[in-house]
């Protein structure tokens, strides 16, 4: 299955029976495998006018407790923002996908992964995050997609699946998780349904006009957010401990890493290994911190111009030296040339034999 | 005695509203709230609060009720609808959030004959942020955007917005009533009841413009303001129902 499919098909296994979207390259294919089997399963499939109004029916379809998604690429991801903060502030769940291409503008659409600081930083206006997996395969990125939806539900949170084109467009066998039937989720008596016998209305809001409240609101977010860096923080590693060095990387990059690291280690009998964030936010700060201290030196990849070395650089705290190799605006790092970045951010921190 | 007046069961009696003095946003909920009681659907009913004065309309309404972005609220409310098709929903917008930040929005809901009732209020410029042009200004018109009057070469002309919407397909019901008097108050109940009942009968997209007043940003006296209705917007905004299904009553 490609990517795109293993995705659009693991939501709905979990349940979700909701999609609103509007097509770009590298996502189109997670778009249209919804309108072909979504109604299938009673489901609804909507294209919306635009990224702006698709998000803004996630958010009504989520206020109104169903399991909802949307998926897009990033000049769409960025017209999202202004609905993701909405949705922060009013506390809706609902999974979204962006499959990362190439920017800054309407950029191209080979694979990149230039928009994690809008993902992991907030992205729109308000103190907010959401809880960001970045998958590396079709498998993972399946795995990660049904979970999702239990993990937006469980904190009122919105979960969003950083893709890259790489992963979106792979074909790889996917095994996937059982069907959930929605009916048998939990309830969600905050939902906006209809009063019913209630006599108090429910409101999905994100207005506050007093400064009190909306710091009240605050509180309450920040402390979710730390209950989800302590219960949500996911990684990965291979070979990382007791190793030399460390490369860091997430994504479609990490598989390029792992291909980069087994080579050094084959043939400079280098002991490398491999961090791999799977929560972007929550990041991993502390496992990484304490692996990169028992190290002589870290290495991050990334297909950007430097984005998620700024979260390791912060995790790290100087303890010891911080190296960077990307490629942006669609190119991906071969191999090879990660190899060449291990080899030089070895020979760059390893003690001089002078000084031994 | 014959009651002169009764509270409705759509609006909470324990809330006094915001609005100005002689502001018709008041009448205007006064109106979907009985509406929606002698429809006997207040339980099963779903409102879309927008940006504009009406902000807070969730706090007046006895119905479960979502606040969207400004200009948003169709698109919201197709949300709310595609996964609950047999609650009433409704969104309540204003000329600035209905016309212009929000114009795909309600296009594209409209001609997705989207079975929602959209509730607008014209009332001829941007109320909650002081008056400034909405789409709707008139030419001539001052606001705190247009000084001088609205002068069409610059600020172009305003959008009749039910009509503008009668060139779709989508729409089963489009009406434009008015606020400044008794009589035109009953006309509009009746084109909101209407409305809501295209919707409840799942006749696709209904939409009710009100003319409404502003006397805070135009400077008038509350009485003067309903005048203004009645001699500025009703001659540049007719009234009556644009397009009703055939059953409807
Ligand atoms: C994205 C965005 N832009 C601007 C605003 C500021 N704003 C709040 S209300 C409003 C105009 C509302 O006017 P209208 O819809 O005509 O409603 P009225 O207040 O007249 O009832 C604007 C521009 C906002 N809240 N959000
Ligand atoms: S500013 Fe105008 S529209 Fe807003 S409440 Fe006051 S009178 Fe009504």
């Amino acid at each position: 299955m490609k990517g795109n499919e293993a995705m659009a098909e693991a939501a709905i296994r979990a349940g979700c029976r909701y999609f609103f979207g509007y097509p770009i390259t590298p996502q189109s294919e997670l778009l249209e495998y919804m309108a072909k089997h979504m109604a299938e399963h009673g489901g609804v499939f909507l294209q919306a006018e635009s990224e702006v109004s698709a998000i803004n029916m996630v958010y009504g379809a989520a206020g109104a407790g169903a399991r909802v998604m949307t998926a897009t690429s990033s000049p769409g991801f960025s017209l999202m923002q202004e609905g993701i903060s909405y949705m922060a502030g009013a506390e809706l769940p609902a999974v979204l996908v962006n499959v990362v291409r190439g920017g800054p503008g309407l950029g191209g659409l080979q694979p990149a992964q230039s928009d994690y600081f809008q993902a992991t930083k907030g992205g729109g206006h308000g103190d907010y995050r959401l809880v960001v997996l970045a998958p590396s395969s079709p498998q993972e990125a399946a795995d990660l997609v049904y979970e999702a939806f239990d993990v937006a539900d469980r904190y009122r949170n919105v979960v969003l699946i950083l893709a890259d084109s790489i992963l979106a467009q792979a074909m790889e066998p996917v095994e996937l998780p059982p069907p959930r039937d929605p009916a048998g989720l939990p309830a969600k008596p905050w939902a906006t349904v209809g009063r019913g016998r209630r006599q108090e209305t429910n409101v999905v809001n994100s207005l506050y006009l007093a400064a009190e409240d909306l710091w009240a609101l605050n509180q309450r977010l920040q402390a979710k957010y730390r209950r989800i860096e302590a219960e949500e923080t996911r990684w990965e590693e291979e070979g990382a401990e007791g190793a030399d060095w460390l490369v860091v990387a997430y994504g479609s990059m990490a598989r390029i890493a792992l291909a980069a690291i087994r080579q050094v280690r084959r043939e400079d009998g280098l002991r490398v290994g491999l961090f791999r964030p799977i929560s972007l936010w929550p990041f991993p700060a502390r496992p990484l911190a304490r692996r990169a201290a028992a190290s002589r030196g870290v290495l991050v990849l990334e297909m950007s111009a430097g984005q998620m070395v700024e979260d390791v650089r912060l995790a790290v705290e100087g303890a010891v030296p911080v190296r960077f190799f990307g490629k942006t605006g669609g190119v991906v790092p071969e191999v090879e040339e990660a190899v060449e970045a291990i080899r030089r951010m070895v020979a760059e921190t390893a003690p001089h034999p002078a000084h031994r | 005695m014959h009651p002169v007046f009764e509270p409705t069961s759509g609006l909470r009696a324990d809330r006094v509203t915001h609005y100005c003095p002689g502001c018709t946003h008041g009448v205007a909920h006064r109106l979907v709230a009985e509406v929606l009681e002698e429809l006997g659907v207040l339980e099963r009913t779903v409102g879309v609060a927008s940006v504009g004065c009406s902000v807070l309309a969730y706090e007046y309404f006895r119905v479960d009720m979502q606040e969207a972005a400004h200009g948003r609220a169709p698109a919201v409310a197709t949300g709310i609808k595609r996964v609950l098709p047999d609650r009433v929903v409704f969104t309540y917008q204003g000329d600035g959030d209905l016309a212009a930040i929000g114009m795909a929005e309600i296009i594209h809901a409209a001609a997705r004959g989207e079975n929602i009732t959209v509730v607008f209020i014209n009332n001829a410029n941007y109320g909650m942020t002081s008056g400034q042009m909405a789409p709707t200004t008139l030419v001539g018109q001052r606001t705190t955007t247009t000084p001088a009057g609205r002068d069409p070469v610059q600020a172009g002309y305003p959008i009749r917005v039910a009509e503008l919407l009668n060139a779709l397909d989508g729409p089963a019901y489009l009406a434009r009533g008015s606020l400044h008097d008794t009589a035109h108050i009953l006309q509009a109940k009746r084109y909101i009841r209407r409305a809501f009942q295209a919707q409840i009968e799942g006749r696709g997209f209904s939409l009710v413009e009100l003319l409404s007043s502003c006397p805070t940003n135009w400077g008038l006296e509350p009485v003067e303001a309903l005048a203004f209705i009645r001699d500025r917007l009703v001659p540049q905004y007719p009234l009556g129902e644009l397009r009703r299904p055939e059953g409807v009553r």
